[in-house]
């Protein structure tokens, strides 16, 4: 179905092989802006920019493990107000596309011009574990190194458990995973879109190729493998939050700064419940409620403020752990969020950032299902 | 009221629509239908305007169970608001199972305004469940 065309990796740089196909996209006028992580100049950080010259793309790097923030809330900064007045490539990873698939469901981003470029994710690190990391290897090392099995015990939480490090959704993927990196990565275009990118670089794309069937095998593998990863993680974290006193355990060093909210990229209420009129109260309120318990905790309604966010967020959770990376205190959000998150989408059979079709299950129903809520 | 578990008397919230089974309470007071007093009512206009968070901050600042009471599926007076109530209800009591809370402190009930008897059985058979249980732990804890 999906048509693909090889990129040839050449002296076995697999950065500037990437780079020089971005700089062809602009140059060759297939799209005048590309949305892509450049290296900063201090050499600490890669940031996610706007590029519409194409002599920046020499600083890109989209396999460097670092993504300082979810480009799904980029590109819903963007085009939220208006859709993008001219084509744009936006290369991303694929939590950051599943971000942004929800998103546009949420009304909060618009499509329209933007080209999705996938890559084949092989994780990041924490921002302020990154430039330990820069000092001494290169994302070529990265992602060589990534697909051949290692675990990593620094990649970020959300990484370590993550359940599609491959795009569910895009037009083009730029595919590492089943190749010979050595020699050459995979260009899979997955939409007319795609197809579109493929030919404007003058590129033949071919039906079923070998690399495209290769790849197919070793992503089996890999969600196979990440599976099993996943059922320890979720039965170790049962026994780890399980229950009222644990819970309480775990929020215990919460300072309620919200940092978590405004980090997630699929939080998406516009003014926030937790920071509206609602919880400015006078004094005697404050008074009246502890004297009631005889103490109360200040800030008040930490839990109240994370289980409540879990009701809005679960079902759209993508498990980037952006939640996680943004908490000053390391409170262990993108396991709580990723178990309640994880069990909801199965109740609903629903996956966040899979199609632009699935309704989100909190705006939805069916007639008949259910059927066990309100029974005796 | 009989009393168990050392005199425990729990204290339910129940959010209760107004079309169906709040008048289901009127009905079992007008005709003096026993149940016990341990629910407190709140009326709103469809079980589709409850939100997830009453429930949780009820559950959170004192209440033991929490219930909703809706019409039948298929016959909410703003055609839909109940399957949706239906979804939040089913996604709450989820969230709290995946976090080892008591998710069976989480009642619904579809009780129509002339199911005053059917009303008066839910309010003792969840307040019965309730004391079984014994005080819901989240809502004593001074620090959560
Ligand atoms: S969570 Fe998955 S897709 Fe996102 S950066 Fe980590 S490995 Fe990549
Ligand atoms: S970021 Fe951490 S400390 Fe801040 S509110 Fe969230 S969990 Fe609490
Ligand atoms: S009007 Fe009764 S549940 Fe909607």
């Amino acid at each position: 179905m999906a048509k693909s065309a090889t990129l040839a990796v050449k002296d076995g740089k697999i950065r500037s092989s990437i780079n020089a196909l971005l700089a062809d996209l602009l140059s060759k006028q297939v799209v005048e802006a590309v949305l892509v992580p450049l290296a900063h100049p201090a050499g600490n950080n890669v940031v996610q920019s706007l590029v519409t010259n194409p002599d920046y793309l020499e600083q890109a790097d989209v396999f460097a493990p670092v993504m300082p923030v979810n480009a799904g809330r980029i590109i819903q900064a963007m085009t939220r107000l208006t859709p993008a007045n001219k084509k744009t490539a936006v290369v991303m990873r694929p939590c950051e596309l599943r971000a942004l698939v929800e998103l546009v469901k949420l009304r909060q981003a618009q499509l329209d011009n933007l080209y999705l470029i996938g890559i084949d994710c092989p994780g990041a690190y924490s921002v302020s574990d990154y430039p330990k990391y820069a000092a001494e290897k290169t994302s070529d090392d990265f992602v060589k190194a990534a697909w051949n099995g290692k675990d990593d015990p620094m990649l970020r939480a959300g990484c370590q458990v993550c359940e599609y490090p491959v795009p569910l959704m895009t037009d083009l993927t730029i595919g590492s995973v089943g190749q010979d990196l050595k020699k050459q990565l995979l260009l899979l275009a997955s939409t007319e879109k795609g197809e579109e990118l493929l030919e404007g670089l003058g590129l033949t794309a071919e039906e079923d190729s070998q690399a495209a069937a290769q790849r197919h095998t070793a992503v089996d593998q890999l969600l196979n493998k990440i599976k099993e990863t996943r059922e320890k993680f979720f039965e170790q974290t049962r026994e780890e939050i399980g229950g009222a006193d644990k819970l309480a355990t775990v929020f215990g060093p919460c300072i309620k700064c919200q940092n978590c909210r405004v980090a997630c990229p699929v939080c998406y209420c516009r003014e926030c419940f937790f920071v509206s009129p609602t919880f400015e109260l006078e004094a005697e309120k404050y008074l009246g409620a502890a004297e009631k318990r005889g103490a109360m905790r200040m800030p008040t309604d930490t839990l109240l403020f994370h289980l409540t966010r879990m009701t809005h967020m679960a079902a759209s959770c993508i498990g980037c752990g952006a939640c996680e990376e943004a908490c000053p205190n390391a409170i262990p959000l993108l396991k709580i969020f990723q178990l309640t998150g994880t069990n909801v989408q199965k109740l609903f059979d629903y996956i966040p950032g899979r199609s632009l079709e699935d309704e989100l299950p909190p705006t939805a129903f069916k007639e008949d299902e259910l059927e066990w809520i309100g029974e005796k | 009221m009989a009393e168990g578990n050392n005199g425990f008397e729990p204290k339910i919230i129940g959010f209760l629509c107004n079309w169906c089974t709040a008048s289901a309470a009127d009905l079992a007071g007008t005709t003096r239908a026993q149940y016990p007093p341990n629910l407190h009512p709140v009326r709103v206009m469809c079980s589709g305007t409850v939100d997830p968070v009453y429930l949780i901050k009820s559950l959170l600042s004192g209440a033991d169970a929490v219930m909703v009471g809706g019409c039948h599926p298929g016959d909410c007076h703003y055609v839909s608001g109940n399957y949706k109530a239906r979804r939040r209800m089913a996604m709450l009591q989820n969230i709290f199972e995946s976090l080892g809370l008591d998710a069976n402190r989480i009642w619904t009930r579809w009780i129509s305004a002339s199911e005053g008897p059917e009303f008066a059985a839910a309010v003792r058979e969840i307040t019965e469940e309730t004391r079984k249980q014994g005080p819901n732990p989240l809502s004593t804890d001074w620090a959560l």
